[in-house]
């Protein structure tokens, strides 16, 4: 399948990475040759096949849904590019 | 005891528990060997006062006679890996700063046992690339070169930092990961051993996600033998990571007997490629004979979906990853791009991303994003899952016709020019993967074991698949090929 323009434009959009609109037409080459080499997939008859879910056959554990960890504001916005009274700071997000 | 870099692990280990070196003394040794060895960019963040301070600790360990097998041994450790309180960047410019508050499982075990870090390796930008050149830090350079010629080679990657770190001496043994084949690639293109072992063997706590179901960490080491003594450190149960294994991790080093016979090697014969190196077929073919004359029954058999491993790769692995990076959003850790007056959230995330993100990172989440997106994700998604499913069968039905491992090359070339491919269409480049990557998608070990020189004087290297769990069966038929190989050249010291 061959990636328009605006259609590169719609998936930079939804995976949030600004791309600048001279950029749109060589990304969209790219997705199209990758996608190309994709679809060598559809050769394959997988009618009744099951797509995989867990590479070993193990049962994901559970466990008790109970707090087993806290206490650690400053730890966890240590790494914050900007931390105020206790929070990650943005910009306005609510008009 | 000339050259302390050059030691193995296990000579090391006997040497320090002989009391015949010290580890602060090992480690010195590294601590120089890294400082004159700036030209290959291997080491991206230095950690000489943590190493001497763990080493210190290490000897005082050893002396009081409670010394573990890694106990006292200088490390590299990829940039991956969170270490506490050291950078963990996974060469982004998106993690530029962080420093991880905790420590990964895999790092937690290997201190836990002594081990020694001393440094941060560099790789590919969140060990998506073949070639380490994808990093924030620049590339990484193979210490091996074509004969006389002194142009620079890739180490591989995306573990080429470790690569090219173990090559050179410049740590006794490195940790890497492997998503595609991260470690065996980077192994092969630079004559050392490397392991992946089964998914679900080395807790994945604390390593930097790519792909989920594909990432597994391994040990990239001088010979089989240290890769069954430091893997052993890196592995077992960890209930922080919902896919560990709750498995009693065998002694590998114990079943290195060498003794391969009436065992069973597959030859896939899907594993022949158009315009393979004549030499590599070479060697596939010698490392035939090698295993055949040390005992082992040789059988041709056939995996028929191997050639729809890499495509399947290329819809899972960027699906996983644009779901992983979406944390990446200039809010929690990193970088943060600078707005304009009136500029929102959305314009924080997208400038952000943008910034942060080399284009082979930005053109697989976008990808992902494309085949996770409405209307797509049945025709490529769920289709790609459904072939992994067959791919995984392939390898099921071999085994239970009584393969006990399976030999391939481990790469369709030697090592590359750094810039060769720079022009290139990236599925070029993800073509470097074609031998590796099937073991990612069936879950199972691999090893890339270095058997042999081609004709440029570069290293190449024949990959062995094993059982899932059963690495130290794998390994054994590793050191049986590796004895039979008797590779062990070193590069040249250029740098």
């Amino acid at each position: 399948m061959s990636i328009d323009t605006d259609t590169a434009a719609r998936v930079a959009k939804l995976a949030r990475i600004r791309v600048e609109d001279d950029q749109l037409p060589a990304l969209a080459q790219e997705f199209s040759n990758i996608l190309e080499f994709i679809e060598q997939l559809n050769e394959v008859d997988v009618d009744g096949v099951e797509p995989m879910v867990s590479v070993t056959p193990m049962r994901l554990k559970r466990r008790q849904d109970g707090v087993t960890d806290g206490n650690q504001q400053e730890k966890v916005l240590s790494n914050a590019p900007d931390a105020r009274e206790g929070f990650f700071a943005v910009p306005k997000v609510v008009e | 005891m000339t050259d302390l870099t050059k030691m193995k692990v296990a000579e090391a280990r006997d040497a320090l528990r002989a009391g015949d070196v010290t580890s602060v003394e090992l480690t010195e040794a590294c601590l120089d060997a890294i400082e004159g060895a700036g030209a290959l960019n291997a080491y991206v963040h230095k950690t000489p006062e943590i190493a001497l301070e763990q080493a210190t600790a290490a000897d005082a360990r050893i002396k009081a006679g409670d010394a573990p097998a890694m106990c006292g041994i200088p490390m590299g450790i990829k940039d991956l890996f969170c270490t506490r309180g050291v950078a963990s960047q996974a060469a982004s410019r998106i993690l530029e700063g962080f420093r991880p508050e905790y420590e990964s499982t895999v790092t937690t075990q290997l201190f836990d046992a002594g081990a020694v870090m001393l440094g941060k390796l560099n790789m590919d930008e969140f060990a998506m690339g073949s070639s380490n050149e994808t990093s924030c830090y620049g590339k990484a350079v193979n210490p091996w070169r074509r004969g006389n010629d002194d142009s620079q080679l890739t180490p591989g990657g995306s573990s080429g930092g470790s690569a090219a770190a173990v090559a050179a001496d410049l740590c006794l043994a490195a940790t890497g990961t492997d998503t595609g084949g991260s470690i065996r690639q980077p192994a092969a293109f630079t004559g050392i051993t490397g392991i992946k072992p089964t998914y679900g063997r080395c807790s994945r706590w604390g390593i930097v996600a790519f792909a989920s179901s594909l990432d597994q960490a391994g040990p990239m080491t001088k010979d089989v033998r240290d890769a069954a003594i430091v893997l052993q450190a890196m592995c077992g149960h960890d209930p922080k990571d919902s896919t560990s294994a709750n498995l009693p991790v065998p002694d590998f080093e114990a079943m290195l007997t060498g003794d391969i016979k009436g065992k069973t090697i597959g030859i896939p014969r899907e594993y022949h490629m158009d315009g393979m190196p004549e030499e590599i077929e070479t060697l596939w073919a010698k490392g035939r004979e090698m295993l055949a004359e040390a005992g082992a029954k040789i059988v041709d058999i056939s995996l028929p979906h191997t050639k729809y491993a890499l495509p399947a790769y290329y819809v899972i692995a960027p699906a996983e990853a644009s779901s992983n990076l979406a944390r990446y959003d200039g809010v929690r850790y990193g970088h943060r791009a600078t707005l304009a007056a009136g500029e929102g959230i959305n314009d924080l995330y997208e400038k952000t991303r943008a910034e942060g993100f080399g284009p082979e990172v930005q053109r697989r989440v976008m990808v992902g994003t494309y085949v996770l997106s409405a209307g797509f994700y049945d025709a490529y998604y769920n289709r790609a899952r459904k072939v992994r499913t067959l791919i995984k069968k392939d390898f099921e039905d071999v085994f239970a016709q009584g393969v006990d491992a399976i030999l391939t090359p481990a790469t369709p070339s030697a090592a590359f020019g750094l810039g060769e491919m720079q022009d290139a269409d990236p599925v070029q480049m993800y073509l470097n993967d074609v031998f590796t990557v099937t073991v990612n998608l069936a879950g199972l070990p691999g090893v890339s074991v270095p058997a042999g020189l081609d004709k440029q004087g570069l290293p190449l290297g024949l990959q062995l698949i094993g059982r899932p769990w059963e690495e130290g069966d794998l390994l054994n038929t590793a050191y049986a090929l590796e004895r039979a190989a008797g590779f062990a050249e070193k590069p040249a010291k250029w740098w």
